[in-house]
Formats: structure tokens, sequence, C-alpha cells
């Protein structure tokens, strides 16, 4: 598209600009995306607004259609990319400002396993929807998730196996938690390609997540039962 | 170049390949995380019994229990200096089982992926990813592999690199990929797209197709992708039994028998020469879809209606080929 090239960001209202920034995100262009997060924060933005309305906003779409078939993992990880270079300028001044994160998660591919990329991408995701994401990387035990839940305290524990051979792996975890009387204390998530809810259940988890936009609406959806439940 | 697979093709109209490695390993004692492959040199006795299954179903095909046997898959549990032993003594173990057969077996060195991203999007750079597959390559041709077997890729860059490493080892190969998401492959790869990818290659393989995947009706859809773009080379179906449950501590594919036997007979009425299943395909699997394959006759090309009907409904309503693609929903503009 030859008129294209002719989008100068500084030039949009701040309305456009959002709207061109979530183009702009789902087209993974990371230069674009500082670009835009710049002018935002010069014309007087929130970090926490530019963040939710533009970037958050733009990865929800990017989420939607990964979970739709649209996109595949090489644009989401081109989105994601373009997210952080826009985070990487947001993040301190968040941290000045004292914005609050939804929830706290630490996520892990399970013992034997070493397919991450969709851990990854629900790492990604997670923290493109506001939440704080501890990674644990792949190939943990047992012993590495508990005592990462012990230290961090997270809302919620995610676990994802890929292969026929290590998906009991997250049962056992489970159990493990069941037997120390702490399984309640977290909600459990699990994810990978060939599981579905049924399956999710029967290991006891809270919910199979299908893809990482799922994960993302999932999480919230319990973060904010949780926030129901607890006394006021 | 003539080998035991070129030889049974020329003979055959169709030929059955094995079923699951994991889901029975497990039946074996396997415990969950641990690596399949080390038990090439621990317990080469259920290793054969693992073959055996297969080939007494009828299989005419088994994959070697090598599928992580890459370094970059045995480094998670400290073997990545093993990768020559493990995969030669996986083919060695089948060489002995086909020899033992009394007729033509093929013994297939399954190659799976290295779980990395290749570059630039990820670490995994080409030379390096043909480097991890010639390694493995080298060892399945010492141990007496016929062909090399290349199973559930997502990324043409993978697959391309395998073909490369391949061709170093001087070795034919065959090789599928799993359509696992929307009916694409994870990195969004469709059924034309690969029927392209394979003829792009300069080192092509015998024979290409789909495995593993969501369940028998996708694979089909996927097989009848193939197969609308001409059939060049044998296209390879080897979906799973079903979808995993978890029932009494233990993995559990739910489909039966009887369904993979219709499977089988539908494969090759989509195009398919080479069938057989993935994980949760056991030898009871075999057994039923080998009957099926033997004693039924071949029919017209299934319609997609006629899959569903007869396997259950798709996992998605498009699979990315034909017109009926969803849009995206924000506006592109100029890339890069």
């Amino acid at each position: 598209m030859s008129d294209e090239e002719d989008i100068i960001l500084a030039d949009l209202d701040d309305e456009e600009l959002v709207q061109q920034m979530m183009d702009d995100l789902y087209d993974g262009m990371r230069e674009e995306i500082e670009e835009g997060v710049n002018i935002l924060l010069e014309r007087g933005w929130e970090p926490y607004r530019i963040l939710t309305e533009a970037l958050v906003g733009g990865m929800t779409i990017v989420g939607a259609d990964f979970r739709d078939g649209i996109l595949f993992v090489p644009e989401v990880l081109l989105a994601a990319n373009a997210m952080k270079g826009g985070m990487a300028i947001l993040k301190p001044l968040l941290a000045e400002t004292g914005a609050r994160t939804i929830g706290k998660m630490v996520i892990g591919t399970v013992k034997g396993d070493i397919h991450d990329i969709g851990k990854n991408l629900v790492s990604m995701m997670m923290e493109g929807a506001g939440f704080e994401v501890i990674d644990l990387g792949i190939n943990n035990a047992v012993e590495a998730y508990l005592e990462a839940i012990a230290k961090e305290q997270p809302d919620i524990l995610g676990m994802s196996a890929l292969l026929t051979t290590t998906m009991p792996y997250m049962k056992v975890v489970i159990d493990t938690m069941k037997d120390q009387g702490i399984r309640d204390d977290y909600i459990v998530l699990v994810g990978g390609a060939p599981l579905n809810e049924e399956f999710g259940r029967a290991i006891g988890a809270d919910a199979y997540c299908r893809d990482a936009a799922v994960a993302v609406e999932t999480a919230k959806t319990f973060i904010a039962r949780k926030h129901n439940q607890a006394p006021a | 170049m003539s080998n035991a697979l070129s030889r049974l093709l020329e003979t055959r109209d169709w030929l059955m390949a094995d079923g699951a490695t994991g889901t029975n390993l497990f039946n074996m004692g396997l415990s969950s995380g641990d690596a399949p492959e080390i038990w090439n040199l621990e317990h080469p006795d259920r290793i054969k019994t693992l073959y055996s299954l297969a080939v007494d179903a009828g299989s005419d095909i088994f994959l070697t229990n090598s599928f992580g046997g890459n370094a970059s898959r045995l480094k998670l549990h400290g073997a990545e200096g093993q990768v020559r032993e493990l995969n030669r003594a996986a083919a060695e173990i089948g060489r002995e089982v086909a020899d033992a057969s009394g007729r033509v077996v093929v013994v297939a060195g399954s190659v799976g992926p290295t779980g990395e991203i290749m570059a630039p999007m990820g670490p995994l750079t080409h030379e390096l990813a043909v480097e991890m597959f010639h390694e493995q390559a080298e060892g399945l041709k010492e141990g007496g592999a016929d062909v090399l077997w290349l199973e559930t890729i997502s990324a043409p860059e993978e697959y391309a690199a395998a073909a490369e490493a391949f061709k170093l080892a001087d070795m034919p190969w065959c090789g599928t990929m799993s359509f696992d998401t929307a009916g694409r492959t994870m990195m969004g790869l469709t059924s034309e797209d690969m029927v392209k990818l394979v003829r792009g290659l300069d080192n092509p393989p015998m024979a290409f197709g789909a495995n593993c995947g969501v369940g028998a009706s996708d694979l089909l859809r996927t097989v009848l992708g193939f197969s609308a773009h001409g059939v060049e080379r044998p296209i390879i179906a080897k979906g799973n039994a079903g979808i995993p449950k978890y029932e009494d501590g233990h993995i559990h594919y739910d489909g039966t028998p009887e369904l993979m036997a219709e499977y089988a007979v539908m494969a090759r009425d989509c195009g398919a020469t080479i069938i057989g299943g993935c994980c949760g395909t056991m030898a009871a699997h075999l057994e039923k879809m080998h009957d099926a394959l033997s004693t039924r006759p071949r029919g017209p090309r299934p319609t997609l209606d006629q899959i569903t009907a007869l396997l259950g409904g798709f996992s998605s309503a498009s699979d990315g080929t034909g017109d009926d693609v969803p849009a995206p929903r924000r506006n592109r503009r100029r890339r890069g």
C-alpha cells in the first residue's frame, strides 16, 4: 500500500494515534510503538492510561485473532516484541506512580518438557494484560513449583505440558499441593496443545486454557471471583 | 536409490505405519517427565516389546524410540552427550525386530522437533539446527535405520533444516508436520503451504504428511488439503486415537479401535498411502486398522461432511485454505 509510507504518528490526534498504535502492535512494529508511547507521554498522558488503552487494548485484539486462528505464533511473537518495546518505556514510570498490577502468576513448563512457546506466549499476554508474571522456564520439578509459590505468593499457578509423556506430571504437582494443604490457596491453570477442559478437571486444575488469549480471560475471571469471595 | 520403503511402495498401494510410542511406554512403567530415549540403553527389552507390538499388529513401518533424541531435548536430562549412542541403540533394536519378522518391515528413525524457535524470532540458528539434526541422523544411520522420519514439526524453517541435515547423512527420509492450531501448524502453515514447502526443497522427502494434532477428523481434512494439489509423492496420515483423558491415574485416548479402523480406511480414500496412528494408538487399534485396510474396498474421496459424520467435528471452522478464511480485526500497514 503505497500511501501507507506517509503516516506521521506525531501528526495524528490522540484518538487516531491510539488506533494507529493498535494497527502497529498488530503488525509487530516495535519502533513505531515506542514512538507512539513517547508521543502520548509528551502529550501528558498518564503511563497507566497508555498501557491500558493503547497497548493492552491492542494486545487484546491480537489475542482475539490468535484465539480465532487468524494470527499464529510468529505474528504474536512480533506483536509481543513490539509491546515489550512500549513496556520498557512505561515500566519505570509505572513503578514511580505505584500503578497496581491486577494479579500475580507463577508459570512454568513441567519436568521433561522443553516446549515453552505456548508458555512464553501466555507470559507475554498476561503481562500485556497487566499481570505480574514470574516465569520459571522449562523442565520444572514439583519442588521448583512449590518453592516459587512459597516465595512469590502468587494468585495463580500456571503449568504447561505438550507431550503425552509429560502431561501427567501436572497432576503430580497438584497432588503434592493437596497433600501439603495448599492447593486451594492458588488458582491453578493448565495449558498445552493436546489437553482439553475435561483433562484439566480430571487432574484437579481450576481450568484448562486453550491458548494465551483464553488464559488471560480465564485468569481475569478467576481473580474477579476471588476478590468477590474475599472477606470485606 | 533403493531402500526398504521404496521397494514396498513399488509393490503396494497402501502401507500401515505404527501407533503411539509414549502411550505404550507409560504402560511399561515410564515415569512422567523422564526421557523415553534413555530406555534404549537401560531397558532395550521394553523397546523391543514396543516395536514388536506394531510389527505383530501388521505395521509395515515402525518409528524408533528417538523422537526427543536431539541435543536440545536430551539436554534436559543431562544426556546431550549421548545423542549418537541413544539414537544408534534405538535403531539397532529396531533392526533386530524388523529382521526377525520374516517380511519386509521398514525401520524409520524418528526425529522430532528441537523445541526451540528458529531465528530471527527465536534463538536457534539454521546452522545449529542442521548440526543437531545431522548428529541424530548419523546415530540412526549407524544403528541401521532404513529411512529417517521427521515428525510433529511446526515451523517450515525447521523442516528445511532437517532436510538439509538428512542430505549430509545421505539418508532417504519422510517428514510430517503437526496441524494442531485451527487446522494449521502452530506457526500458521496450512496444508497447501506444506505442499509448496515440500516441492521447493533441494532434498525433498520420499513421502510427506501430517501426524498428531487434534484428532482424526482434523487430520483427514489436512490430508484432503494435501491431495487437492495432486499426489506427486506418497502422503502420510498419522492421527491421534481421539483426545487425551485422565482416567485411573493414567492417560487414555478416547478413540476406539473401531473408530481408528474407520479413520484408516477414510485416510486412504482421502489420498493417503502411508497410514498409521499417533498418541493413544495401541496394538488393538493397529490390528483393527490393518484388518480394515486389508479387507475393505477403496471408496470415493470423502467430503468434509462425511468425515465429521463418521469421526466427529473439526476443531475449527476453517483450516486456512479456500475462501472462508477469517479476516484480520485490524488494518495491516507496511511491514518493517
